[in-house]
Parts: C-alpha cells; structure tokens; sequence
C-alpha cells in the first residue's frame, strides 16, 4: 500500500536527520590525533579553562591572573568552574571540543595520558628542572612529563596545643619518631579525647608506608609490592595503636575527615595537608593548635605530596597559545599570588624560600617537598585503589597481610592491561 | 482525533463509511507530522543515546572523541565476560553491587508498599478530620528533592544524631549509621548465637561464588544501606499513597455496601473487596517501585559515594563510577544493560506472578471453548 510506503520513508528520513544531528557537530567521526607540534591558532584566541575552585578567593585569583595575561597577549579567557570535577573533564573528552587548559589531578592523570586527552607540553618549558622532583614524577606517563605542576600539597602533623599541655607535654617532646608518636599519642589519650586521629585510606596511611621505605607498586610501577615487610609492617604498627586506643581513624570518631575529628577535639593531633589551615579558620576558629614535621620512621623522613597541574588538552585549537598561558601562570612571582590568595604552595624550588618567609608556620609543609611521595598515577588502578581503601575502613579489625595480598593480585591485573 | 469520529463505531448500527482514498492518505500523514517532534525528541534523547551506549559496551571505548571512532576497537563481549566471567576486582565489585541491591529491593518494595496502602486507606476515611492536611503531609516528600532529603537524613543519622539520640533514651546506644558496613543477617546471628560476626563459620566463609564468599553473599543489607532503605520507604510511600488512593476512590460505595449487608466485618471488606479491586494498582506499585529501586542512584551518590565497605554499592552508581571516574566506558555500559535485562525479566516475572488468575482461566475456556466450535464445524 502506497500508505505504508509512505510513512516507511517518513520514518527512514526522520531517524536519517536524527542520526545527522546527534553525529554532527564534532565535524565527523574522525579526529586528528595528538600531534607533537603545538596546535597554533593564527590572531587572537579565546582559550577555555576548567578549573576546580576551593573557593571565591581562588577563582578570583586565577580569573585576575588569566585577565592580566589575556590583556597583554591580546587573547581571551574564559575561566569555568567544575561542580564535579571528574566527570566534567570526562564529558569534555568525549565530545572532542575540551577546555584547552584544565585543572588536572595526578590521581586522575594516568588515565587520561594514556587515553591521549592531554597534550604533552613540558619539553617547551625551559626551566623545568626548577619543579620539584617528585612533583614531576606525578605527571610523568610511560617516561614522558606530560604538564608542570600548578602547586602542591603535603601531610604535615597537627597538634591542639591545649590538650598538649593539659597532657603535661612540652616543646621538647614533640615526636620525631614511630617511638615517640606512639608515647605521647598514648598520653594525649583521654577518655573523650583519642591521642591521633587519622584519615581513612592509604591517602593517610601511605604517609607511615613511606616512613618505613616502601610504596605500595614498585618503584616503575610495573606490579603491586604491597604485600612486602615494608608495607606491612607499618600498617601493622598503625593497626597496633589503633587497637590500644592510641591513634583512631576518623570513622570511628564519627567523623568525615581528620580535620573534623580534630576540630571538634575528638583527637589531639592529626595528619593532614595544608588544607587545614583553611578549614580551622573557617570552622573551628577557637582552635589553638600547631603544625610539625611527621616523625621519621625506621627509614626516615616520608610524607605524601598531592599535586594538580595545568593539563592542556590534545584537542585544543591553541595549544601554543595555552603553553604561553600556563607559563604566565606559573612563574615565581603569580606561584606566590596564588600562595596569598587561596594558601597553596609553590611547586617552584626557587619560591620555596620565599614562601617559607612569608609564611614561617607552614615551613614542616614545604619540607615535605624534598622528601615526599607523589600519589599513585597509574591507568586502571583507581578502582584497585579504592578496593584497597574500603578494606582498611576498619583498619583494627583488617587481616593485612591478605588485604595487602589482595591488593597485589589486583594491581598486577590492573597494570598488566 | 478526526480519525476517530470518521470511521462509525461498532454499534451504531450503520455500515462504517468508506473514507475516500486521498482523505485517509492525507490524514495519516498529518498525524506522522504531528507525532514528529515527539518522535524527535525520543530519538534523539533517548533512542540514539541507548543504541549508542550499546554499541559502547561491545568496544574498548576509552572515552576521548568519538565512539565510532576507527581508532575504537570492538572487542566482542569482553566488557561483559569482565563482569560475568571472569574473576577479578570488575566481576567482584558487579556482584556486591547486585548483592546490596538485592537486599535494598526486597527490604523496600514490601514496606513501601504496604506502607503507601495503609496510608491511602487512612486519609481515604470520609469521617477523618483534616484529611486535606494528611493527604498532604504524606505526600510532601515525594516533591521535596531526593538531594536535600538525603542531607537531612546525613545529620539524622550521624553518631550524634537524633535517630541516636531518640534511641539512646531507651538506653540502646546506636551505631555510626553511615560507617557501619556490617550486615543485617550478620549481625541478627551474631545476637541469636547462630554465629559471631568476628569469626564467621568457615563453611560460609571459604565457599567463593562468583567471586564473593557464601558469608559475604548472606550479610544481609549493611547498617548504613538499611538507613537509607528507611529514608526511600519514607520518600516514596507518599507518591505511592496517592495511586492507591485514586484506585481506593475508584471503589464504587454499592460494592462495599453490598458487602456489608452480606455481613462482611471490616477486615472481610478489605481483605476481599478492597485488595483485589486494587490489583491494578497494586501491580503498577510494585512494578514501579522493582525499578525504581534496582535503578537507585541518587542516595548513594550523595550520601555514601558506595562506602562503608562498598555496602551502598548498586549498579547504577557503580556503572557511574566506572566510566566517569575510571574511564572504562565500556564496562560502564555493559552494566547498565546488565541491569536493564535484570529488570525486564524481574517485571516480566512479577506480571506473570501477579496476573488476573480468573481473568486469564476465562480466556483459556474461551479460546478452547473457540477451538472446539471451529472443530465441529468442520466434523
């Protein structure tokens, strides 16, 4: 019937248009792929950058800064902040026309490198070498930097100085050993009062790891070396005293984060980053409490480094004038700007004096710079890693040697992809 | 509408009119153009998006550009296998989250239903005073966000929280409700002595299925999930409230008074009138409440992101999880098929479970009874 036919081709030339307007757009298909020479727009541009803001005062900074270098280069930009970070810069991938420069992660970077989203750009920057060793490490993808470091973050301890001294302690007992930590944690201990509060996962705990001369991958990342007597033994010595009551992790305390068993002084001392400066300020402003170096561990000094750097995207139109960008952003100078504005920390060695003038407090901070860890950055293994942090949830009760097993299984599965 | 009113209905005694040819042609084909934008919009927002989230299911998709890309390869039903089977982290963390929502439909669906009957039964009583009031109040937050719900029952719930505090004046001291990943069924053996939650037995500890052990695959529903299967029930009894309510004002008043000058008490007059004039209903319930809370999303990713011990975990969140967070697009999409075959044969199954009984025995003698003429016809 004539009828049906018709309608047939109705329905052929509607679904044809859908298929046209859901495909178009991205110009095809086909995209080129990541190429080693900088995509340069000819005349002015307008550059978009994803930024995930802590705040207003960081959005204004970077928005003051982005204006000042979009004023004098002659371009534009467009600063946007993510209300959920990951998935926004998953979204801009997969639609092909991505911020050019983002706020990127290290715990994120590994897959996205391998994915080819990000443009490798570090080679153009002269004084690389001034970046923190290990800071570049974190953004370093099958033995190739990809972007420098913005700034930079390490665990430092905290101590509430009145429970300090209610404890009879003084200024010389401030642990620098696994000894030391465990005699005035014990001290500090009271019956509302736990002596360390610790944030849940190995984004805490890898801290003692570190101290004990072990990482949870070897050392290029090829297999999982958890279940080893480095890593063991200093989980064991955390679960030990979280046993004795000594030390608790924030879960217990009813609490989301080390910070907030601290603040609300359900423990004397905590082991966080430079964050907490903003937080006490902002929530528990009665606090009195100081910051020092972790103690060192049978193998020395070790901390955690968390870092972010300015990604710039493989699909971006104007890549050279995004270098041109980021290396306006990240000079001593704006490093410091940045560091007064919002309380991050240079990841320049070359400001590191500077800022440690400046802000004399932060100093066990910044030392952890030289000796700190960097994140685990390899593709796949966020799932492996969370894996592993649900286990140690309840690190008194965990059985670690078959957690830590597990996590090798896991990890080797994970990189052998 | 037109089309209706043209063509006579059976009944009216006169022989349908012929529509003309070029009229009915011409009509068809202004309703097409009528139906287009809707058709539209479903291709395009719902159609495409699904055809394409299979086709990602079948590739290695690593989620840059485009998914009909050459650059992305097809790798037949690997994604799926990760999941089903073979064993590793992929397969182990699909299983909780089947697991958990498990327990989370078979804990919800019953309560919220009977709840949301109860309710409907109550504000549907023609001598209640303030019934508008209560209409109201029950339904209130079905319209109130799922978010801010979920914030409110956060500070609820917390160590410190009224739910403690309410409890601790019966001298029950209350756990850290989100942080707490031990399981219900877990945790009622522990107290009737059947086991101890510390030591499980190890006939149930050293057994692995699918890559959970027997004693994992029992724990029952975690305290933190249980707290938030009491926030949904509480959210969702109210919408549901209403849909008994319209079948409860369906109920024509002779019926049940009929019944009551056969003597029927009460409960008589519940029990054997009002329910099965709800079965409707009932069905649409319970088939909507199965898919709403296989599909449960929301909760998770704001109150719990899937912790304590990946006891919140559901399928939704998790296939979240892996394409966003862990960019295995592909996985991501096999799961949300996964769980879309899942519900279709759980409502499939509940429609069979569930049919008009007498209704469908009818047919049956109808159609023999059929067969049967047409046979003696031919003899």
């Amino acid at each position: 019937m004539t009828r049906n036919r018709r309608i047939a081709t109705l329905s052929l030339v509607l679904s044809g248009a859908l298929l046209a307007s859901a495909c178009g757009g991205g110009g095809g298909f086909e995209e080129e792929g990541a190429t080693s020479a900088p995509a340069s727009a000819s005349g002015p541009v307008d550059l978009k950058m994803l930024i995930a803001s802590s705040g207003d005062a960081e959005t204004n900074a970077v928005k003051e800064a982005t204006d000042a270098w979009a004023k004098s280069s002659g371009n534009t930009v467009t600063v946007t902040v993510a209300s959920d970070m990951p998935q926004q810069l998953a979204q801009g991938f997969a639609s092909g026309n991505p911020a050019d420069v983002v706020y990127m992660d290290a715990a994120l970077f590994g897959n996205y490198a391998k994915q080819g989203s990000l443009y490798a750009y570090a080679d153009q920057i002269e004084d690389n070498d001034d970046y923190y060793e290990s800071l570049r490490q974190a953004f370093t993808y099958d033995g190739k930097q990809y972007c420098v470091p913005k700034d930079f973050s390490t665990l430092a301890l905290q101590i509430n100085t009145d429970s300090w001294t209610k404890a009879g302690l003084s200024d010389a007992d401030v642990p620098t050993t696994w000894e030391e930590l465990e005699a005035v944690s014990k001290k500090l201990t009271t019956g509302d009062q736990a002596g360390l509060g610790i944030g849940v996962g190995i984004d805490r705990l890898g801290a003692f790891v570190v101290q004990n001369g072990g990482w949870w991958l070897k050392d290029d990342a090829s297999a999982g070396a958890a279940n080893t007597p480095e890593v063991t033994e200093a989980l064991e010595y955390v679960q030990r005293n979280v046993k004795a009551g000594n030390f608790q992790m924030s879960n217990q305390l009813d609490s989301g984060w080390g910070g907030e068993a601290f603040g609300t002084k359900k423990s004397a001392m905590t082991i966080e980053g430079n964050w907490i400066k903003g937080a006490v300020t902002n929530d528990y402003p009665d606090l009195k409490y100081k910051t020092v170096e972790l103690p060192e561990g049978p193998k020395g000094k070790g901390t955690l480094q968390f870092t972010q750097c300015w990604g710039i995207s493989a699909d971006s139109k104007a890549q050279a004038q995004a270098v041109d960008l980021v290396k306006a952003l990240t000079t001593v100078e704006q490093q410091m700007k940045f560091a007064e504005a919002f309380g991050v920390m240079p990841s320049r060695q070359s400001a590191a004096d500077e800022y440690t003038a400046k802000f004399p407090e932060d100093a066990p901070f910044v030392a952890g710079g030289e000796y700190g860890h960097g994140p685990i950055n390899s593709p796949g293994m966020e799932q492996v890693v969370a894996d592993l942090n649900s286990k140690l949830e309840d690190l008194g009760g965990a059985n670690i040697p078959q957690v830590l097993e597990g996590f090798d299984t896991n990890a080797n599965a994970a990189l052998g992809q | 509408m037109s089309t209706l009113t043209t063509t006579a209905g059976p009944g009216t005694g006169r022989a349908p009119r012929r529509p003309r040819q070029g009229e009915g042609q011409r009509q068809s084909v202004a309703g097409w153009l009528f139906v287009t934008p809707a058709l539209f919009v479903l291709g395009l927002f719902l159609l495409i998006p699904i055809v394409m989230a299979l086709w990602v299911s079948f590739t290695d998709w690593n989620g840059r550009g485009s998914p009909f890309s050459s650059r992305v390869e097809l790798v037949g039903a690997d994604n799926y296998a990760a999941l089903l089977t073979e064993p590793g982290l992929s397969r182990q963390d699909f299983m909780i989250s089947l697991r958990n929502t498990f327990y989370y439909v078979v804990g919800v669906v019953p309560l919220q239903t009977v709840i949301a009957l109860l309710l409907a039964v109550i504000v549907n009583q023609k001598f209640l005073r303030g019934r508008t009031f209560f209409r109201t109040a029950f339904y209130f937050p079905s319209v109130v966000s799922s978010v801010a719900i979920s914030l409110v029952f956060l500070f609820l719930f917390t160590g410190t929280g009224a739910v403690n505090q309410f409890l601790a004046l019966f001298g029950i001291d209350g756990p850290v409700w989100f942080s707490d990943p031990r399981g219900l069924i877990h945790l009622i053996g522990d107290w009737l002595g059947l086991w101890s939650v510390g030591r499980p037995p190890s006939a149930l500890a050293d057994t692995q299925v699918l890559s959970l052990s027997l004693w994992e695959w029992f724990s029952g529903p975690s305290v933190a999930l249980t707290a938030i299967m009491a926030q949904v029930i509480w959210t969702t009894a109210g919408t549901f409230m209403l849909m008994f309510l319209a079948g409860l004002q369906d109920l024509p008043t002779e019926v049940e008074e009929a019944a009551m000058v056969d003597g029927a008490n009460r409960w008589q007059r519940f029990r054997n009138v009002t329910v099965p004039h709800l079965r409707p209903t009932i069905l649409l319930v319970v088939t909507l409440g199965v898919i709403g809370t296989w599909q449960v999303f929301d909760q998770m990713y704001v109150m719990t992101q899937g912790g304590p011990a990946k006891t919140t975990l559901t399928p939704a969140f998790l296939s979240y999880t892996a394409a966003f967070r862990q960019q295995q697009w592909g996985q991501g999409a096999a799961m949300a098929f996964l769980l879309f075959l899942l519900i279709f044969l759980l409502t499939s199954l509940q429609r069979f479970v569930l049919r008009d009984k007498d209704e469908a025995a009818t047919r049956r003698a109808r159609r023999r009874q059929q067969r049967a003429t047409r046979r003696g016809a031919r003899a």
